[in-house]
């Protein structure tokens, strides 16, 4: 074999080379095959760690029930205690510095979720009260009447 | 017959060949076979229960604020799916927006724009049925990714790397419950982790903490102890297309052979 072969070779060689250099330095060193094998295992192990680092926004009925425990008290002794006061109020993420104030959500629709009769027969929603939304005060929001924390007419 | 210096220059040649081989990294079958069981303490799974589900959508609406997925975009990492079989054995299911507002009608979406008024007396069977991602035990879309950019956690959970994803879309063609989407605002592939961030610190996912009626549950399977470990090693749970072999790990009480 004379250079005519040799030579694109070691110009292959040397490209070849250069890649696996540059690799090297672009792939993590985390990155590779972990616990779960080949197929399922081949990831950048920092990423687990970039998931655990995302923001809590929703933290739950027991970060409002010191300031505000008041409205934590009243809404338990009602049937809706079962609502998280966060999906009315929105998420208190890092309240109250931030954000200062929540946005309270007072539509219908957000009442209807629930309390749009639909007679499902193998679901729980055929037992929970509704209203008809186009007969029932339209264009009045529902806590105009219902305390959506003391849910009984007779007391607001 | 072979001269001493041509044997020399074949050496080389062969030398030369395999020097850049040696750089690549060598599959060992030991790290292949490892970790089939796994050492993890914690395997994650999760509980519908579709009898408690009323459809309220709480659960979508938390989760797309939680994990920053596009509020208006029609895409989401969980949804509700209704179905209504009627008594001449017609069977509808909608999940309008994925459930993100509830259902507050009781017409049926049928898409582009039609709808399916049914009555009560019509109806024979009809309830709700949250969907998320299965995090299967043999997850169909990792195998395909071409880069390494989704893969399984030790504990169970198949996690996205965004840094990583090439956003070639295999994943979401390959997982058969239709749970990835790609994300509007990163261009990546996109699925439910369980809310990694809320159970690697002992919180709840997001749905489950904003559902009222408890219709959903997480837990660890590999704890005996686990309330929801000891319902699916005890009572009569289903998982959505077993056919598949995919091993989802997300188990359903009150299953119906209509829904898929």
């Amino acid at each position: 074999m004379g250079n005519h072969v040799f030579r694109p070779l070691f110009v292959v060689i040397g490209i070849i080379i250069l890649i696996l250099i540059a690799r090297s330095f672009y792939v993590p060193h985390d990155f590779g095959v972990h616990e779960r094998g080949y197929m399922y295992g081949w990831y950048r192990e920092g990423n687990i760690e970039d998931w655990k680092k995302v923001q809590v926004k929703y933290q739950g009925r027991d970060y409002c029930k010191d300031c505000h425990s008041d409205k934590y008290e009243s809404i338990m002794r009602s049937p809706h205690a079962i609502i998280q006061c966060e999906n009315c109020h929105g998420p208190a993420v890092d309240h109250p510095a931030n954000p200062p104030k929540l946005t309270i959500d007072r539509s219908r629709q957000l009442c209807l979720r629930c309390h749009y009769p639909l007679p499902y027969p193998t679901s729980g929603r055929a037992k929970i009260r509704g209203i008809d939304p186009d007969r029932h005060n339209r264009d009045f929001e529902c806590s105009t009447c219902h305390n959506p924390h003391k849910p009984n007419l007779s007391i607001r | 017959m072979i001269t001493r210096r041509e044997l020399l220059k074949y050496a080389v040649g062969v030398a030369g060949l395999a020097a850049p081989l040696t750089a690549l990294e060598m599959i060992n079958p030991k790290k292949l076979l490892a970790g089939k069981s796994g050492p993890s303490k914690v395997r994650w799974v999760f509980l519908v229960d579709t009898y408690k589900c009323v459809g309220c959508g709480l659960c979508v609406k938390a989760c797309k604020n939680e994990n920053e997925i596009p509020y208006d975009a029609n895409v989401t990492r969980t949804w509700v799916e209704r179905y209504v079989l009627t008594k001449d054995g017609k069977l509808f299911a909608d999940t309008p927006k994925g459930a993100r507002d509830g259902f507050t009608t009781n017409k049926i979406d049928l898409g582009l724009g039609k709808y399916q008024d049914i009555k009560k007396e019509d109806i024979r069977k009809a309830f709700f049925v949250p969907k998320l991602c299965n995090q299967c035990e043999n997850p169909p879309c990792v195998q395909v990714c071409p880069v390494g950019a989704t893969y399984q956690a030790p504990d169970g959970v198949v996690l996205v790397d965004r840094t990583w994803c090439i956003g070639c879309g295999y994943c979401i063609m390959a997982c058969p419950y239709g749970a990835r989407f790609f994300h509007p605002k990163y261009h990546t592939a996109e699925k439910c982790n369980f809310c990694y961030h809320r159970i690697s610190k002992g919180m709840q996912t997001a749905c489950v903490e904003a559902c009222p009626f408890g219709a959903r549950r997480i837990g660890n399977i590999k704890d005996p102890n686990d309330p929801v470990a000891r319902i699916i090693m005890t009572e009569r749970v289903g998982i959505l297309k077993s056919e598949y072999g995919t091993k989802p790990q997300v188990y359903y009480i009150g299953l119906d052979e209509e829904v898929r």
